[in-house]
């Protein structure tokens, strides 16, 4: 382990958990233009953030330390998550901790700590948000494990860095399967962000929420570290996707040089991602809830697809 | 004087155990000092067990001749790589239940204790002794009293109809598995009128014969492990039997049929066919997801359990499938990554399995309810149990970086690594198994999110679980140990995978590299490129960031906290009621899975004045399989019955045809 690259290491890492805010913020103006709205401005979240941290933090009275405590390991999970990813360059010394399978476990630890922290306190909102969050889980995290395998089968690795490094730095070749899995992952993204079809992120009330049910009971520090979470899950998703599907112009080991070059791609990328998004999501109507076992079973069976199709051709 | 072998001091520790069992017996008027003497004794000879199986691991075979038995047939005993390990995991996991027991038990009327102590050495020995033995006819006498020592021990509750009759499907089963592994040992024997296990080793059978002989010793492994459509017992008598016992049988004694299946497929039979594999890799499948869905729809804590070993039976059985497949297409290196992934799932399972059975012990014991639709909020009661519970739950859902994703994890990548098998259907059946894997293991993520969130979280479901108490010392000591082994397993695979090697060296002839220039902080089973991973480094960092947020938001800003009623959006007048029960969290599973369950439901109309609901979900299987059964052998019976007319003179009869019947034969 070198200094060059535990220097990159903390600079992804400080990098992601300052922009990811602003890649939600992106994505609600886009939604705010395409539905004729003039937005709020891509520093919305940021407000939204400070705006929390210094509110009297209200905990219910029969709040459990798991309840106190789950913020704070959502963040951590998702900044771990956003962190490894490899955005900028294939230089991430910490990286080959976590592999591909591990990230969808720490999906599932910080999906499951949210989850128990809903049904803590007990109300009815809380269990219902969990068990519907667990219902879209069960289906999102085998989806999601399906598209990764089938990455890791064409790089015969279930190392992220090892995939992208070879997806970006082979001569360009179109995988069938990799389309199967790119739309079961663009299916499981929208489900495990809480976006449109399967859930809306700027709803309150309403009686088919997912997420917001979850987290109906906390405040203030709570509710802005799992807000900043979200983002960062989001960025993580988004950046996972662009590792996988577009891995174009990702700086390769101690190429310091490429870095201004891979640093113009990912904004491009992620602006582009992010718009993609909110056209989606603006496109789209809100699915009842009764539809989004179909909706999940769909992409876990594309991505189920991907693979076969990957031996049927063998390639 | 030769220097104590480590077979003999695994067999003092059998004889410690039968003695503590007398001990039991002789003590029953002084219950105390059964409980809190005799079970901690039994701890620490566990622990030794343990010590010593972990020491022989490595070293040559011991094998010893006792002369007990019927005379010419002495009980041949062997400690091998394989019988050391199943030894370390019965010890290891003995160790914390005898501790927790040792509280669990200590309010026990003192002839019933007695008794209990009695029964539940003489099961530890006698699965003991089944990992020792070294001829079938050794093997079948501990096998069957095990089988008949936790039937009395299912059976402790005696007065309950219901227990008397999960018994009673226990003890049929167990005897149907006994007759198909005594017929496969029959078949492997193969005439030469030895039973011991080394000339079976030396007896090589034809195809069909080695075929016929896994068959039998499948299904008859398969009834003690709940493998489908034996399964039937399992969530019968796990809710019947006291919890720590309920622990030792999912624990423990599931794995003497995996050890079993082990031994019969890879030691006495040598060389498997590939379909067994398949065989193997469907029913495992079918096990995992048949045992997770059930699992999500259960509403008795016990049940629910007792459903999620079959899952992970599954699971274990899904490893030894690919381990058959590889191993018979002479792909020593994936065989070995597939089996090691197996037996580290079994000593996974052992664990936290062990450590879910005994919270759940401690909870019924805290407030005498099964049925979690009563229970709720006992974090704040018992809030030392709820943590060591929590590990547990977290460890069982497959979550890092605990043990259960440790080696589902390995399984993972037995899989993935795979697809260059020499038969096209397998290559199609690979990608389609690990997505029905990948979906088990995330069902068992909602499953322990219901069993943890109904029974600690949330609001108690009725006033008298505000009296809870916690659980007593010993059985903190016991969970934590339990608990303490689901971090350690999980935080250091590497170390884990390499006393696994000479199991795996043993069974298929390959092990997997301790990969020596990799540290052991890493797990890469095969190239550093292809697949790594590192639950310390992940741990420290989820730490890491969790302390820096905690350090950032308390330094920038104020740490101010009230406490008022919960909001949930305003409604004032919620109640315990509003909750989800353990069935409103399932409705979903229900309706997803709805053609695998027969779904009785009773609603009520809007003019009722007592409005009563009741649904319940029965198995179809129990329909398809054993009813059948059970109807033919009603028939059968009957049939029979009609010879039997109590007159002497028509008995006479049929003895009389029957002798000119033999009288025609012999001519």
């Amino acid at each position: 382990m070198n200094l060059s690259a535990l220097l990159f290491q903390l600079l992804q890492d400080t990098l992601v958990v300052l922009a990811a805010p602003l890649l939600l913020g992106w994505v609600n103006q886009c939604r705010a233009w395409l539905q004729n709205r003039s937005g709020a401005g891509v520093l919305q979240p940021y407000r939204k953030l400070i705006k929390l941290f210094h509110k009297d933090a209200v905990l219910a009275h029969n709040a459990s330390p798991l309840f106190r405590f789950m913020p704070y390991i959502l963040f951590a999970c998702m900044w771990l998550a956003a962190a490894l990813v490899p955005v900028l360059a294939t230089d991430l010394p910490l990286s080959p901790a976590v592999d591909v399978i591990a990230l969808v476990g720490i999906f599932a630890l910080a999906r499951v700590f949210i989850s128990l922290a809903a049904m803590d306190i007990g109300t009815a909102f809380g269990t219902l948000g969990a068990r519907r969050e667990m219902l879209v889980g069960f289906l999102a995290e085998p989806a999601l494990l399906m598209v990764f395998f089938t990455a890791s089968v064409i790089s015969h690795s279930t190392s992220l860095i090892t995939i992208v490094e070879t997806l970006a730095h082979t001569q360009f070749v179109l995988y069938p399967s990799l389309a199967f899995a790119a739309v079961a992952f663009v299916m499981v993204l929208l489900a495990e962000n809480a976006r449109i079809p399967v859930d809306n992120p700027s709803t309150h009330l309403e009686l088919t929420m997912i997420h917001e049910a979850m987290i109906l009971e906390y405040s203030a520090r709570h509710l802005a570290l799992i807000e900043w979470a979200s983002a960062l899950k989001l960025l993580a998703y988004i950046t996972i996707g662009i590792a996988l599907f577009l891995p174009w112009g990702i700086a390769a080991a101690d190429h310091w040089s490429a870095l201004p070059i891979a640093l113009v791609a990912l904004f491009v990328k992620l602006t582009a991602a992010g718009a993609g998004l909110a056209l989606l999501e603006t496109l789209s109507a809100k699915m009842r809830i009764f539809r989004v076992p179909e909706f999940m079973g769909t992409a876990f069976l594309l991505a189920v697809l991907g693979m076969l199709t990957h031996f049927l051709l063998g390639s | 004087m030769p220097a104590l072998l480590p077979i003999d001091s695994v067999a003092g520790v059998i004889l410690f155990w039968l003695a503590l069992a007398l001990l039991g017996l002789a003590l029953q008027n002084a219950p105390r000092l059964i409980a809190q003497l005799l079970f901690p004794l039994s701890a620490i000879g566990a622990l030794a067990l343990a010590a010593t199986a972990l020491g022989a691991l490595g070293g040559p075979a011991n094998v010893a001749v006792l002369p007990l038995g019927l005379p010419d047939l002495p009980f041949h005993l062997r400690l091998d790589a394989l019988s050391s390990f199943f030894l370390l995991l019965l010890g290891a996991a003995a160790s914390g239940i005898s501790l927790f027991s040792a509280g669990y038990f200590r309010t026990m009327p003192g002839r019933a204790l007695g008794l209990l102590c009695f029964q539940y050495h003489l099961f530890l020995a006698s699965m003991a002794l089944v990992f020792l033995a070294d001829d079938a006819y050794l093997f079948m006498v501990a096998w069957e009293s095990m089988a008949l020592s936790s039937y009395f021990l299912v059976t402790t509750d005696h007065t309950l109809p219901q227990n008397r009759r999960a018994g009673f499907l226990y003890l049929l089963i167990a005897h149907v598995g006994a007759i198909g592994i005594l017929m496969s040992f029959g078949v492997m024997q193969g005439g030469h009128g030895d039973y011991t296990f080394a000339t079976m080793r030396g007896s090589h059978l034809s195809g069909l014969w080695a075929s016929v002989t896994f068959l039998l010793a499948l299904f008859g492994f398969g009834a003690k492990a709940g493998i489908l459509p034996l399964h039937a017992w399992l969530p019968e008598a796990h809710p019947a039997a006291p919890s720590p016992v309920s622990a030792m049988m999912s624990g423990i004694m599931l794995k003497t049929a995996i050890y079993g299946i082990l031994r019969v497929t890879f030691d006495l039979l040598s060389a498997p066919l590939w379909w067994w594999g398949t065989i193997a890799l469907t029913l495992g499948l079918l096990t995992a997801l048949f045992g997770v869905i059930f699992a999500a729809v259960q509403t008795d804590m016990k049940r629910l359990l007792a459903y999620s070993s079959i899952e992970n039976i599954g699971i274990i059985l899904v490893g030894i499938g690919l381990t058959i497949t590889f191993h018979a297409f002479h792909m020593q290196a994936l065989s070995a990554l597939a089996l090691t992934a197996t037996l580290y799932h079994a000593l996974n399972h052992a664990f936290m399995k062990g450590l879910l059975f005994l919270g759940a012990g401690s909870v019924l014991h805290a407030t005498g309810e099964r049925n979690m639709g009563k229970l709720g909020g006992l974090i704040h009661q018992m809030p030392k149990a709820a943590l060591l519970v929590l590990v547990g739950t977290l460890a069982i859902a497959g979550l890092p970086p605990l043990n259960g994703f440790a080696s589902e994890w390995l399984l993972l990548q037995a899989f993935l690594l795979s697809p260059t098998l020499p038969h096209p259907y397998l290559n199609m059946l690979v990608p389609v198994a690990a997505a029905a894997l990948a979906l088990a293991a995330a069902l068992a993520g909602y499953v322990m999110v219901k069993f943890y969130g109904i029974i600690f979280l949330g609001q108690p479901r009725s006033e008298k679980l505000r009296s809870a108490h916690d659980a007593g010392g010993w059985e903190q000591f016991g969970l934590a140990w339990l608990a303490l082994g689901c971090i350690a397993l999980g935080m250091f695979p590497m170390l884990v995978i390499d006393h696994l090697a000479p199991v795996t060296q043993f069974l298929v002839g390959h092990q997997l590299h301790g990969n020596t220039a990799q540290s052991w902080l890493w797990l890469t089973p095969v190239q550093p490129e292809r697949a790594s991973y590192s639950p310390l480094i992940l741990f420290s960092i989820i730490v890491i960031g969790v302390l820096f947020s905690l350090l950032v938001v308390k330094k920038f800003y104020h740490g101010r906290l009230r406490r008022g009623p919960a909001w949930d959006c305003g409604f004032p007048e919620q109640s315990a009621r509003m909750q989800d029960t353990a069935e409103g969290f399932s409705q979903p599973i229900r309706q997803i899975f709805e053609m695998f369950f027969g779904v009785i439901r009773e609603l009520p109309s809007p003019f009722d004045k007592h409005p009563r609901y009741r649904g319940e979900t029965i198995d179809r299987l129990w329909n398809l399989f054993y009813v059948p059964i059970i109807k033919l052998a009603t028939t059968l019976s009957s049939l029979i019955g009609k010879l039997q007319h109590g007159r002497i003179h028509i008995y006479l009869m049929y003895s009389f045809i029957t002798l000119l019947a033999l009288l025609a034969f012999v001519r």
